[in-house]
Order: structure tokens, then sequence, then C-alpha cells
């Protein structure tokens, strides 16, 4: 795949977001009709504020499809370049598996440990840096954490196996 | 002169030992968060903002806690410009305007220059708004004790109708950003009928969204994408700072009193309006361009182009504390976040908290200028140490701030959650960067929210559902009417501007 190549249009972009809003405040619309968004002999219902709120997103919504589709010229540029989505996503998914592995149903490492293996896979598929590099920086800037929060702070943070092997919970 | 006396009192409090060192470390660690990408004043604040429960617990901690707080933003109002000088890369958008002419400088090899005018005029800026503070807000917290829930609820509807009134692109995309704001703050129980709203059965959104963790993501996560599109490299100019290259400036700078005076003004102005710092140093700019003798050659590197826009935001980014003080409506993004930490501390900001708590408010406006001149030393002493971060490949930098966001985002409530919450907003974050819907709004709305809809119910409650209480009497129709001339005022101008072609 060719790196400056368009992964969709400013155009497309700006028709999708503004739809997702557009659900978004027909949803508020929704939920606030299901609680009631009149007016009761003891004043306005719980949904009466929510009510309008989503009326807002909708039309305005409605108004930014409109000026999306009629964009011209700059709604025919690029929204995101195949090369910037990759770079996105190369801190994206770790970024993901960092959180998820920091806590899981089946077996979490606790966000000390976890930060170490995501700062050192940083280093070492971005940074190609070796291990004499990655293992100090890593490492230091864990245990930093730890004593800033656990010991100086008193901030009780996710823990894992080793911190449980260390006495701390 | 009650002000005078009541501010000596303040700085009694202020000046301790320990809120002193207070302050070092704050602005250092500012200035810190102002240069690195992917956190600035607002996500600094709030990852920062648990840290402070324990210290807040003490006799007199809150103080000491906000002294904390707001000097980290002192420093970040700083740091924004280093960036910007050095890198061309505006660490915050009121810097923008500050590349214009600070970049060209400092590859001229005046770096030093540039950043020393910058930093000073940030400092002027800082002191005239916070002057400012001292003698207005007594007087507006007194007036402001005679609000009632009509009143409250035009001040609100003035903050939010500003950011329409004054959005650069479309007023669609402000209000779609700040009604989304509006509908999450519903998310959870409903404070007066205790039902439930937009939870949809699921349990964690029960005690419903903290603004605190948008932010995080909003403003950390999202500016790491939108680095890491521009690839990986930083490339900067060196920082040379010397005493010598200080005081020349310093000899250069009475030249350009106007300018500070003119943005001063302006700066003050705008930053009380929500949303102000960035307009006000674009139009602080504007204005030196086209008044000074030398506006033709602004762009090129002229001192004077980085006193204009620094003085302004600066002076707006302190003027925006005011209403958040004195109405417990705040102005920024980051105002918002240090009225967060006031709740959290159990202070009610607002008009009473000038009659209640007479210490933490004098404490804190003393500690503005305390803050100020302790910042403007640090930074002036310090560059070199902070380009330097910068020069620390990003693929180590990402990940400790991505690190740093987590973490900061599990402290608000100790939920794992709220961490998946946070990269939720991360990419909202980015793609509303990349189409240009504002994130101001939305978080504002985001705090303001309840506190807005409870100022309507209670009004509506009052009137019997007649919207006419907005307009009975003066002082909240003057407030709703100007309110209404902001929202609408992207129409009005296309219609002047009709009327003025159409002849």
């Amino acid at each position: 795949m060719e790196d400056n190549k368009p992964v969709a249009s400013v155009r497309v972009a700006e028709v999708v977001m503004a739809a997702l809003f557009l659900a978004f405040g027909a949803l508020v619309m929704w939920d606030s009709r299901r609680l009631g968004a009149a007016w009761a002999d003891d004043g306005p219902q719980a949904g009466y504020f929510p009510f309008y709120i989503g009326l807002f997103i909708v039309v305005s919504s409605v108004a930014n499809i409109f000026r999306a589709l009629n964009l011209g010229e700059k709604g025919r540029q690029a929204f995101v370049e195949w090369g910037q989505l990759r770079m996105v996503l190369l801190v994206m998914v770790p970024t993901v598996v960092y959180v998820a592995l920091i806590a899981n149903p089946l077996y979490s490492l606790g966000i000390y440990l976890a930060s170490a293996v995501f700062i050192a896979f940083f280093m070492w598929h971005l940074g190609k840096y070796s291990w004499t590099k990655i293992a100090p920086v890593s490492l230091g800037v864990v245990v930093f954490f730890f004593l800033m929060f656990e010991v100086w702070f008193k901030v009780p943070l996710p823990k894992g196996p080793i911190e449980a092997a260390l006495g701390f919970r | 002169m009650q002000e005078i006396q009541s501010l000596m009192g303040g700085f009694a409090v202020a000046m301790s030992w320990f809120n002193l060192a207070l302050m070092v470390a704050g602005v250092s660690l500012g200035v810190l968060i102002g240069v690195l990408p992917g956190l600035g004043g607002a996500n600094g604040v709030a990852i920062l903002l648990p840290l402070t429960f324990t210290m807040s617990q003490q006799p007199g901690g809150a103080t000491s806690a906000i002294i904390l707080l707001s000097c980290i933003y002192w420093g970040a109002l700083f740091g924004g410009a280093i960036t910007s000088i050095l890198f061309n890369i505006p660490g915050e958008p009121w810097s923008v305007a500050t590349t214009f002419d600070g970049y060209p400088l400092a590859q001229q090899g005046r770096a030093g220059a540039a950043l020393t005018a910058a930093f000073t005029s940030s400092f002027i800026g800082a002191l005239v708004a916070v002057i400012l503070i001292t003698f207005i807000s007594p007087v507006i917290a007194r007036f402001a004790l005679k609000f009632g829930p009509p009143e409250f609820f035009s001040v609100y509807l003035l903050t939010f109708s500003a950011f329409v009134g004054m959005a650069k692109g479309t007023p669609f995309k402000t209000i779609a950003a700040m009604m989304s704001g509006f509908a999450l703050a519903a998310v959870g129980i409903d404070t007066v009928t205790g039902q439930l709203r937009l939870t949809f059965e699921i349990p964690e959104l029960l005690k419903g969204f903290d603004f605190l963790i948008a932010v995080i993501g909003l403003f950390g996560i999202g500016e790491i994408l939108l680095t890491i599109e521009e690839g990986l490299e930083f490339k900067g100019t060196k920082a040379k700072l010397n005493m010598r290259v200080v005081l020349e400036t310093w000899k250069e700078l009475p030249r350009y009193w106007k300018t500070s005076i003119r943005s001063s003004a302006v700066g003050c102005m705008m930053g009380i309006v929500p949303g102000g710092a960035t307009p006000a140093s674009f139009m602080a700019y504007g204005l030196a361009k086209k008044m000074s003798r030398d506006g033709e050659d602004f762009g090129t590197g002229k001192v004077e182009g980085v006193v204009a826009p620094e003085t302004a935001a600066h002076a707006a980014g302190t003027s925006a504390l005011l209403p958040m003080l004195t109405l417990g409506v705040p102005g920024s993004p980051t105002a918002a976040v240090l009225l967060g930490g006031l709740l959290i501390w159990g202070l009610q900001p607002g008009p009473l908290l000038f009659a209640e708590k007479p210490d933490f408010v004098w404490g804190l406006i003393a500690s503005m200028y305390l803050g100020n001149i302790v910042g403007l030393i640090v930074v002036l002493t310090c560059v070199p140490l902070f380009a330097a971060i910068l020069r620390v490949p990003f693929s180590i930098i990402a990940p400790v701030i991505l690190v740093i966001c987590a973490i900061g985002a599990y402290t608000v409530h100790n939920s794992m959650f709220d961490v998946w919450l946070m990269i939720a907003f991360g990419l909202l974050g980015y793609v509303f960067k990349k189409l240009d819907y504002p994130m101001a709004p939305l978080v504002l709305a985001l705090v303001l929210g309840d506190r807005a809809e409870d100022a309507f119910r209670q009004s509506m409650l009052g009137s019997q559902g007649s919207l006419g209480v907005f307009f009975s009497n003066p002082l909240v129709g003057i407030i709703t009417g100007a309110s209404l001339l902001l929202l609408f005022w992207p129409l009005i101008s296309k219609g002047i501007a009709i009327a003025r072609g159409g002849r």
C-alpha cells in the first residue's frame, strides 16, 4: 500500500462524524422521551433538559452533514493517508494491549510490569534500541513511578504478581 | 483599600518555605508539561490532581494544593513559548501566534532574545491580569452574592454562547461538541428525581462521566496521535540563554510599551470570556502588526511580534481564573480542572468563597504574584535544560507519556473502566482535531452541565415554566440579551457583511 494514498477524504470523514453525532443525539432524545421530557405537576421531568440537548445535537449534525456535502475542493483532500494511519495504529494498538495487560479477567500484570513491557516494546520496535539501553530506561521509569505513587504519595495503583511477591498489595 | 489589606493577608499565607518550594516545583513541572507533546496545562493538572488529595486534608493544605496546581498552570503557559520558538511547534493553541516571529528569530540565531522577550512579556501580561483579579474579583463576588438561579443560568448561557459566537469555523460544530458535553454530563443518576438517565443498564455508566478523564484523553492521547502522524523527529534550534542576552533584550523591550499595554488589555478582556486566550493572542498580534512602525516586517523575526501574542495569551490565561473564582464558571479547560480540584477538596467556588474562605482566596491570589515571579526566574535560568528534554527521542517520550496518562486516568476514581474511557476520548480527540471540532466547549459543558441544568430547572420551577424569568429584571435581562447576541453573532455578522456588500 502506498504511504501517501488517502484512506478517506475529508468529506467522507466529516459525513461519518456528523452521522455519529446525529445517532448520539437521537439516542439522547429517545432515552429522554422514555424518562418523560414534559412538564409534570412538580416541575420539569428528568428528561426535559436532555431532550432539548439531544435535539440541538441532531439539528446541528444535519447542518454539518449538509456543509460537508458542499465542501468543494477541500472535501476531496485526504483526511488521513495510509502512512499516517499506520503510524497512528503503531501507537494505538500497543496502547490498547497495554491497558488490557494491566487488568483483565485472565492474568493481570498490574500497571507497573505492564508499563515496563510497554515502554520496552516501544523502544525496541519504534526506536530500534539495543537491550542494554531499553532495560535501564524502562525499568528506571517504572521504579520511579512505583516509589512516587506507592511510597511517597500513597496512591494505590493496580498491582500484579511481582508486587505481591515483594509484599505490596 | 480593603483589597490591599486582604492581599497582604494572602501574602502572609502564601509566603511559607513550604509553599515557595511548591511554587518552584509546580512551575518547573508545569514548564516540563508545557514542553512535552501530549501534556499541557489542562491534562497535566488533571493528572496531578489526585496526588493532592492527601495534601489538601491537612490544615491550610487546600491553599498549598491550589498553589501547586496553579503554578503548574503558570509553568505550562511559559513552557508553550519554548517549543514555539525553538521547534516551531506550538505547545498550546495560544502559542501559535508566537511561532510567527519567534521561530524566524531562532533561525537567525536570536533564540535567546526571542525567549527572553516571550517570558518577560508573559510575565507582564500575567501581572496586569493578576492586578485586575485583585481589585475586580471582590467586587464581582459581592455583586454575585445576590444572584439567584436565573442569574446563574444566564451566566452559564453567556459562557456557552461565547464559544459559539467566537468560534473560528462553523458554529454548528461548536454546538454539536458542546451539546454532546451536556449530554455526557447528564449520564447517570438525575440529582432531582433519582432516575437513571442514559445509562442503558450498563453499571459502569451509573456514576457518569468524569471530565478529568475526558481532559486526559482528548488533550493527551489525541495530541500524541497527532504528533506521531507527522513522523518521529523533532527538529529544533539550539537554545542559548545567558545573562548578557537577557539584559540586552530587557533594554530593548521598553520600546514596545504601547504593544504591551494594548496586548494586556486585549488579553484581560478576552480572558474573562471563555475560550479567550487563543483569539486574544491572534488579535494582539494582528493589532501590533497593523499599528507598529515595522508592522510590514512582522513574520520575518521581530521581537515585537513575540511580545504581542505572549502578553495577550498570558493575560488571558490568567484572567480566565477570575470568573472561575468569583462565579464558579471557568473560562478555559485548565480553569475547569482547577475548579474540579476545588470541588474535590470540599470548596465551593463562587461568590461565597470570598466571604467564607478569605484565607484560601487571598492566599491563591497572592500566590499568583509570587508564582509568576518564581516562574520568570525558573524559565530564564533553565531553558537549556527544558529544551534538552525535547531532544529525548519520541520512541521513549511517547510511551512514558501514555503511561502517565493511564495512571492519571486510573487514579481519578481507581477504576480501569476510566482508562478504557480515556482511550476512547483519545480517539475522539484525534478526530475532533483533524475535523476542527472544538474540544474546550465539550469539556466545559461536561463540567458545568449538571449545574447549568440545576439552575435552569430551579429557574423554571420558580417561574412555573415561563422562559420570561430570564428577562424578569434588568440584570438577568442584560446578561441573557448579551448571550443571545453572542449566540447569533455568526448570523448577525454574516447579515452585516451581506448588507454592506449589497450597497
